[in-house]
C-alpha cells in the first residue's frame, strides 16, 4: 500500500506514475510574482526590514517573505492539473544570492522554507485526492558564473569560480532542499553543462553518504536557432555529457517557445533511453519582453509533441501561467507517454559536439 | 566490414612534441593553441592532452590549457582525452571539461582500492576511461598477462564500480620490438593476440594504444618508422584495436608500401620464422632501413626553384599551379610596387589568369586544375579587396562583362553550374549565381536589377526542360534581349534548337556543351565586332537543327501499343518461384560513410569534372593522368575528412511489397493475401520497329513481374541520400572563397549516394531479398553491373516518367524516414540522391523506352488518371510525334 507521508513511496508513486501517462510540470513563477505588483516590503518583511539595498526582484526571498504567495501559486498550478510543482528556489545558491549579499543561513533558510512550503501544499492535495499524487520537484537554477566561459573578454582561459566552489554551492542548495521535503530534483535552465556536471556531483557524492536516492531532472537550456547551449553543446553533446548521472528525466527548458524547441526535443527523444521532458516559454517575447502566446497555442502545440511520442514530462518555462498549464494538461490527457528507446551499447563522448564510435 | 579507426591526436602532448612542451614551458599557450587546432583540422577525433612535464606545475597547465581550448570552438568541437600518470592531474583536468571526456589512464598498479576509488570518480565526473594492463606486479608484456590483467580490471569495473563497459578502453601496452633482445621479438605480436582475446572477453570494451613505441629502436629513420607503424596497425586493427595515440595522417598505406620493406617489417612484427640463413629478422630489418631513410622525405620535397622569379612570374606559377602559399605575400608586394591596387588585378593577376585560359583553351589544363587557379584568384582579390575599399572608389573594377546563372525551378543539381561559373570568374566576368530551384520570376527580376549581360539557365532532370522553355518565353515576354546560354546533363543542341531558341526571339539562345567552351561563347556573344556574326550563324544552324528533326520525327516508324504488347519480352513463369524478401514493408538505414566508401564508382566522378576516361586507368592517361592523378589524391584527402567529421549524413529507406504485373503497370500489394492494391506502378512500353526474330521484344518493365495468375512475385524500391549536411558544407566553402573545395564536396557527396545505392542493392540481394545470398563483394563487379536483377530508377531511360517518383516516395513515407524531398518537378533534394525499383527476375535487364507514340500516351493517361495535356507535358522528351501539331489536328 502506497503512503504517500512516506518519501519513499512517493518516489515509486512518481515512478509508477511516469510509466503510465505524460506527467505536467507547472508553469513560471516570475509571471505571476509581477501580477501581484509586490513592493520592496513585501520582499522584505521583517526578517529583512533592515536590510541596505534593493531585495525586490529577488523571487527566491519570497519563501521567506511571502510563504502565503508562494503556497497560493502551487496550489493554483496543482488546481490547473500539474503533477509536478516546482519550489521556488531558482536562485537559491550562496553564488547566486551573493548579488544580493545574502549570507549561507539566509540561503540555507530559502531552500529549507522554499521546499517545506511546497510540501505542506502537496500533502494537502495528497491527503485529499492519493489517486492523483502531486510531487514536489526542488528547483536548482543556474549561476550567473560559468565554469566553461570566460569572465573576461581579454582572457579567454580566466573563470570567476571553481569548479569547487560551484560544487560547494549546489551541495548546499541539495541538503536544504532535501530537509525541506522534496521529492526529486530539478537541475533546470542550464545554460553551462560544466556547471551541471558539478551539481550533479554534488546530487551523487551527498547520495553516497547515505541519504536516499531521489529522481533528478536535468533540463538544459538551448539558447537560440544555432541549435546549442550557451556553452557550445548541441542536444546530443549534452546528453553525452551528463548521462552518466542516470537521470530519471532528461530535456530542455526556457529560451525557445514550443516551435523552436521541437527539433531539439526531437532529437533528445532518438537519442535519451530515459524521460524525456520539455518546458519551453509561452513564444518568443515581444518589443515588450512579454509573451503573448495564448494558453490554448501552448496547449495545441505540445499535443502535437505528445501526439508524436517526443515526450514524458511536459510543463511551461517563462510567461506561462495557470491557464497555460490547464490548457496543456486537457490536451494531452489519454496521450500515450513517450516509450523509452533502447539504444545500442556504444561509447559516446562529447566536446561541442557528440563523438560516437560505433 | 572496414573496421573503424579513430586518431587520437598527440601533438598536444608535452611528452610526445618536444615542439608543444617548449611553447608550454615558455608559457606561449597562445601557441600551444593552435598546435590544437592544426590537430583539429587535420583531422583528430580525440585529442589527448598531456602536461606530465618535470619543469612544470603540470596540474596548473592542465587546468590553464584546458580553459584556453574551451574558448575556441573550433578546438572544443571534438573530445579531451586528459593524459597524465599523476591522479591530481587528473582530476583537476576533469573539473574544466564540460563534454564527455576520456581519462588517460588508471590501472591497478597501486592495487585494487585505489583502482576502483579512482574509476568511481571518472565515471562521477562522466568519463570514459583508459585502463593500463599494469597491476602491483608490472606491467603486462605477454599476451597472457594482457589479457589476465585486463579481464580482472573489467570485472572490478563492470561489476564492483557499475562502470558502463562501453566506457571502457584498455590499454595492453605496446612495447618495442627489434631491440635486438630476443625476448622482446614477440611484443608485438603479444599485443595483437591479447587484443584480439580482450575484445572476446570483455564485451564492448575497446583497445588503444601508443603505437609510436613499437619502432622506437628505428629512431632517426622516419620512413622506416612509419612502416613499422603502419604494418603494425594493419593488424592490431584487423585483431580489434579501436584506437591509437598516433599521427595517422602522416602513416604510407599498407598496401602501397615497398613490397620488400613491407615483408621485413611484417617479418619483425609479426615474429616470423628466420627468412635469411644468417640474418635475424630484425637484423635484416636493420640492415634494409638505411636504404629507405629519406625515401619520403626526397619526395616531399617541393621544388621552390620559381620562387626566385619575378612577382609577376611567381603570381602566374601560383595561378597555373593552384598554388595558395605564398598568393598572399606576393599579392602584396605586388601591390607595393603597383600605383593602385586595382592595377594589381588588372596587371600581374590578370595576365596569370589569361596563361591559365590559354593552357586551358589549348587542352593542356584541365578543369579542377582551373578551378584551383579561381581559388588562388580568389584569395588575392581578397587580400586586394581592403585596399580598394579604402581608396573609397566605389567602382571596384570592370569586369568583362556579367553572367547571371541559375538551376531552374525544381531542380537541385548545380555541380556543373557552379563550375561554369567559376571558370568565367577565372576570365574576369562577373557571375551573379542565384543557386538552385530557382523560379522564373526571380531570375528575370535578378537579371533587371544587375543589369546582366547574358542569362545563363542549368538542369539536370528532364523537366527542368520544359522549364528552360518557360523561362525562355518569359524573357521574350518582358522584353529581354540579352542572350540566353542552356547548359546541364539532359540539355542539348536539339532540344535548345527545337524547343527553346523558338520560344525566344528577340534575344540570342545558345547550348553550350560543357563548361570547357563557356569563356568562347561568352566572349563571343559580348565581343562587338563578332556578335552579329556569331549569332546569325548560332541561328542559321538551329534552323538546319529543327528542319533535321522535323525530318526524323516523320520517318520513325512506331508499332502501335496493341501489337508491341504481343511482343512484350515472354518469360516462362510456370515453374519459377519467385525469391521472398524476409520481409515486406519499409526499413530504413543510416550506414555510415566509412561502410558505403568501397561502394563508390570513381568513373563518374571524373566525368563531373569533364576528365573522361574510366577509372582507375585514366590515372595513367597519356592527356589527362596528371590532372586526374591530382583530382584524385585531393578527392581522396577530402573523402578521409567528410567520412571521419560526417560532413554528410546518409539516410536511406527500403521496401519490398507483394506485386504483379497487369499488363503495363504492377500492382502492389498490403499483404499475402494479394487482395487489397495499395499502389500501381506505371511502366511505359517499347514502341520502336524491332523487326522479326527471336528475343526481340518490345519491352516494358512490368515484364519483369509474374502477371496475375502466375507465381507470387514482389517488387522493392528504395530511397538514399548522402547529402544532409552538403549545402552548409558548400557554403562554408564558397564563403571562403574555396570554389574548387566546394564543387568536390558536391561531387563527393554525389558518389557517396550512389555508393549508398550500391550498398543497399548489394544487401537487398545477398540478405533482404536474398536471392543471392552467395555473391561476393567485389566493387568492379558491382559497379559493372555484374549481378543478378536491377534497380531502375523513374526519370531514367527504363521508365522516363519522373512521376513515378511520386508514387515511390509515398510507399516508402521516404520523406519521413530519410528526410528527403520532392521537388514539383520530381528532382529529390538532398541533390545528392538515389531512388529506384527493384527487380528480381535473373532475366531483368536495363533498357531504354525510347520514343513512344500518340496510341500509348492516350492509354497511358487514362491510367495515371491524367488529361493528354498533362500527360504530353511530363512525357515531353520521349514523345514520337509534336503535341502541339497534335493539338491543332484536333482542332482543326
Amino acid at each position: 500500500m502506497t503512503d504517500l507521508s512516506i518519501r519513499a513511496d512517493r518516489v515509486a508513486a512518481l515512478k509508477a506514475a511516469a510509466k503510465e501517462r505524460i506527467l505536467i510540470l507547472d508553469g513560471s513563477w516570475g509571471v505571476m510574482f509581477q501580477k501581484k505588483k509586490l513592493t520592496e516590503a513585501d520582499y522584505r518583511a521583517d526578517r529583512f526590514a533592515d536590510y541596505d539595498g534593493q531585495m525586490k526582484g529577488n523571487n527566491d526571498i519570497l519563501c521567506l517573505t511571502r510563504p502565503d504567495l508562494v503556497a497560493e501559486l502551487h496550489d493554483a498550478y496543482f488546481s490547473a492539473g500539474a503533477d509536478i510543482s516546482e519550489t521556488n528556489t531558482f536562485s537559491g545558491t550562496t553564488i547566486a544570492q551573493a548579488d544580493y549579499r545574502l549570507g549561507e543561513q539566509d540561503v540555507w533558510d530559502i531552500n529549507f522554507e522554499g521546499a517545506r512550503i511546497g510540501r505542506q501544499v502537496a500533502d494537502r492535495w495528497n491527503a485529499e485526492n492519493p489517486e492523483r499524487p502531486k510531487f514536489i520537484a526542488g528547483s536548482i537554477g543556474p549561476l550567473n558564473v560559468m565554469l566553461s566561459m570566460s569572465s573576461d573578454v581579454n582572457d579567454p582561459g580566466a573563470r570567476k569560480v571553481t569548479f569547487d566552489q560551484v560544487y560547494a554551492a549546489y551541495r548546499q542548495q541539495v541538503d536544504a532542499l532535501y530537509q525541506g521535503g522534496v521529492d526529486l530534483f530539478l537541475i533546470e535552465t542550464i545554460t553551462d553543462t560544466l556547471n551541471c556536471k558539478a551539481a550533479l556531483k554534488a546530487i551523487l557524492d551527498w547520495r553516497d553518504e547515505g541519504h536516499e536516492e531521489l529522481p533528478i531532472w536535468i533540463s538544459g537550456t538551448i539558447t537560440d536557432r544555432s541549435g546549442r547551449t550557451l556553452s557550445g553543446q548541441t542536444a546530443e553533446a549534452f546528453w553525452n555529457s551528463i548521462k552518466h548521472a542516470k537521470p530519471f528525466a532528461v530535456g530542455f527548458n526556457c529560451a525557445l517557445g514550443a516551435d523552436l524547441m521541437r527539433p531539439h526535443i526531437a532529437e533528445m527523444a532518438r537519442i535519451a533511453d530515459t524521460l524525456v521532458a520539455a518546458y519551453p516559454n509561452a513564444g518568443l517575447p515581444n518589443a515588450m519582453g512579454e509573451y503573448d502566446e495564448e494558453p490554448h497555442e501552448t496547449g495545441h502545440a505540445l499535443h502535437e509533441w505528445a501526439k508524436d511520442g517526443l515526450v514524458n514530462i511536459l510543463g511551461g518555462c517563462c510567461g506561462t501561467t495557470p491557464d497555460h498549464i490547464r490548457h496543456v494538461a486537457d490536451e494531452v490527457r489519454g496521450v500515450a507517454p513517450r516509450a523509452i528507446p533502447e539504444r545500442p551499447k556504444a561509447m559516446r563522448l562529447a566536446g561541442l559536439e557528440p563523438f560516437e564510435l560505433a | 566490414m572496414r573496421p573503424v579507426f579513430v586518431n587520437i591526436g598527440e601533438r598536444t602532448n608535452v611528452t610526445g612534441s618536444a615542439k608543444f612542451k617548449k611553447l608550454i614551458v615558455e608559457g606561449n599557450f597562445s601557441e600551444a593553441l593552435s598546435v590544437a587546432r592544426q590537430q583539429v583540422e587535420a583531422g583528430a577525433q580525440v585529442i589527448d592532452v598531456n602536461m606530465d612535464e618535470g619543469l612544470l606545475d603540470s596540474e596548473q597547465a592542465m587546468i590553464t590549457f584546458l580553459n584556453l581550448m574551451a574558448a575556441e570552438p573550433d578546438i572544443a568541437r571534438v573530445p579531451v582525452m586528459i593524459d597524465s600518470s599523476k591522479w591530481e592531474v587528473i582530476e583537476a583536468g576533469l573539473k574544466c571539461v564540460q563534454g564527455k571526456a576520456i581519462v588517460n589512464s588508471i590501472s591497478m598498479k597501486e592495487g585494487e582500492a585505489k583502482f576502483i576509488e579512482q574509476a568511481k570518480l571518472c565515471l562521477r565526473y562522466g568519463a570514459a576511461v583508459v585502463v593500463m594492463a599494469f597491476d602491483e606486479v608490472g606491467q603486462a608484456d605477454t599476451a597472457a598477462r594482457k589479457i589476465e590483467i585486463c579481464e580482472k580490471a573489467y570485472g572490478i569495473l563492470v561489476d564492483k564500480v557499475g562502470f558502463p563497459p562501453e566506457d571502457i578502453i584498455f590499454d595492453p601496452n605496446i612495447f618495442a620490438v627489434a631491440t635486438g633482445i630476443e625476448e622482446h621479438d614477440n611484443y608485438a605480436v603479444d599485443f595483437i593476440e591479447g587484443t584480439r582475446e580482450i575484445k572476446k572477453r570483455c564485451p564492448y570494451a575497446r583497445i588503444s594504444g601508443g603505437v609510436s613505441n613499437v619502432s622506437f629502436s628505428f629512431r632517426g629513420n622516419e620512413p622506416v618508422r612509419r612502416a613499422i607503424h603502419s604494418v603494425f596497425l594493419y593488424h592490431a586493427i584487423n585483431a580489434g584495436m579501436d584506437m591509437g595515440i598516433v599521427n595517422a595522417g602522416d602513416l604510407p598505406v599498407y598496401d602501397t608500401l615497398d613490397p620488400v620493406l613491407r615483408e621485413a617489417v611484417e617479418d619483425v612484427i609479426l615474429n616470423r620464422p628466420q627468412r635469411d640463413p644468417v640474418q635475424t629478422n630484425t637484423e635484416r630489418l636493420v640492415d634494409m632501413a638505411p636504404r629507405y631513410k629519406g625515401e619520403k622525405g626526397a619526395a616531399q620535397q617541393v621544388n621552390l626553384a620559381w620562387r626566385e622569379g619575378t612577382v609577376g612570374e611567381r603570381i602566374t606559377h601560383a595561378l597555373v599551379n593552384g598554388v595558395t602559399e605564398f598568393i598572399e605575400a606576393d599579392t602584396e608586394e605586388a601591390r607595393l610596387a603597383a600605383e593602385r591596387p586595382l592595377h594589381v588585378i588588372e596587371g600581374p593577376l590578370m595576365d596569370g589568369m589569361n596563361v591559365v585560359g590559354d593552357l586551358f583553351g589549348a587542352g593542356k589544363m584541365f578543369l579542377p586544375q582551373v578551378v584551383k587557379s579561381a581559388r588562388v584568384m580568389k584569395q588575392a582579390v581578397a587580400w586586394l579587396m581592403p585596399f580598394m575599399e579604402a581608396e573609397k572608389e566605389g567602382q571596384v573594377r570592370k569586369a568583362a562583362g556579367k553572367v547571371l546563372m541559375a538551376t531552374v525551378k525544381g531542380d537541385v543539381h548545380d555541380i556543373g553550374k557552379n563550375i561554369v561559373g567559376v571558370v568565367l570568374q577565372c576570365n574576369n566576368y562577373e557571375v551573379i549565381d542565384l543557386g538552385v530551384m530557382v523560379p522564373a520570376d526571380r531570375i528575370l527580376e535578378e537579371a533587371k536589377k544587375h543589369e546582366v549581360d547574358m542569362i545563363g539557365l542549368s538542369g539536370l532532370i528532364t523537366p527542368s526542360l520544359d522549364e528552360m522553355v518557360f523561362v525562355a518565353a518569359e524573357m521574350e515576354r518582358q522584353g529581354f534581349d540579352i542572350p540566353l546560354l542552356i547548359g546541364g546533363a539532359t540539355t542539348s543542341r536539339t532540344h535548345t534548337a527545337v524547343k527553346i531558341e523558338p520560344a525566344y526571339r528577340r534575344g540570342p539562345t545558345t547550348y553550350v556543351v560543357d563548361a570547357s567552351r563557356a569563356v568562347g561563347v561568352v566572349s563571343g556573344l559580348l565581343s562587338e565586332g563578332e556578335r552579329d556574326r556569331i549569332i546569325g550563324e548560332t541561328r542559321a544552324e538551329y534552323v538546319k537543327v529543327r528542319e533535321q528533326y522535323a525530318r526524323g520525327q516523320t520517318v520513325k516508324a512506331r508499332t502501335p501499343i496493341g501489337e508491341a504488347r504481343k511482343r512484350k519480352f515472354a518469360i516462362d513463369w510456370k515453374g519459377y518461384a519467385p525469391p521472398k524478401p524476409v520481409f515486406t514493408g519499409t526499413r530504413t538505414f543510416e550506414p555510415s560513410l566509412a561502410e558505403l566508401e568501397p561502394f563508390i564508382d570513381w568513373s563518374p566522378f571524373f566525368a563531373s569534372w569533364e576528365l573522361i576516361g574510366r577509372y582507375p586507368q585514366i590515372l595513367e592517361d597519356d592527356v589527362v593522368g596528371e590532372a586526374a592523378t591530382d583530382l584524385y589524391r585531393d578527392a581522396r584527402v577530402m573523402l578521409e575528412k567528410v567520412i571521419a567529421e560526417k560532413w554528410f549524413g546518409a539516410k536511406g529507406v527500403i521496401g519490398f511489397w507483394p506485386a504483379q504485373a497487369v499488363e503495363d503497370d504492377v500492382v502492389l500489394y498490403s499483404d499475402e493475401t494479394r487482395t487489397v492494391e495499395i499502389a500501381r506502378l506505371h511502366t511505359l512500353r517499347q514502341q520502336m520497329d524491332k523487326g522479326k526474330g527471336e528475343g526481340k521484344a518490345n519491352l516494358a518493365l512490368a515484364d519483369f513481374v509474374a502477371p496475375v495468375g502466375g507465381p507470387a512475385d514482389y517488387v522493392g524500391g528504395f530511397a538514399v541520400t548522402a547529402g544532409h549536411g552538403e549545402d552548409e558544407i558548400v557554403k562554408r566553402f564558397k564563403d571562403a572563397g574555396d570554389d574548387y573545395s566546394a564543387i568536390m564536396a558536391s561531387a563527393l557527396a554525389d558518389r557517396l549516394a550512389e555508393a549508398f545505392a550500391e550498398w543497399l542493392h548489394h544487401k537487398a540481394r545477398v540478405e533482404l531479398w536474398g536471392y543471392a545470398p552467395e555473391e561476393g563483394f567485389d566493387a568492379d563487379a558491382l559497379i559493372g553491373e555484374k549481378y543478378v536483377g536491377i534497380r531502375p530508377a523513374p526519370g531514367y531511360p527504363a521508365q522516363p516518367d519522373h512521376t513515378e517518383k511520386g508514387t515511390l516516395f509515398r510507399l516508402l513515407e521516404a520523406e519521413a524516414a530519410t528526410g528527403m524531398l520532392l521537388t514539383e518537378s520530381f528532382a529529390m533534394s538532398p541533390g545528392a540522391a538515389v531512388s529506384g525499383l527493384y527487380f528480381s527476375h535473373p532475366q531483368s535487364h536495363y533498357f531504354g523506352v525510347g520514343k513512344i507514340d500518340f496510341d500509348q500516351v492516350e492509354d497511358y493517361a487514362l491510367r495515371k488518371g491524367w488529361d493528354l495535356a498533362t500527360t504530353e507535358r511530363w512525357l515531353s522528351p520521349i514523345l514520337n510525334y509534336d503535341p502541339l501539331a497534335r493539338a491543332r489536328g484536333e482542332a482543326a
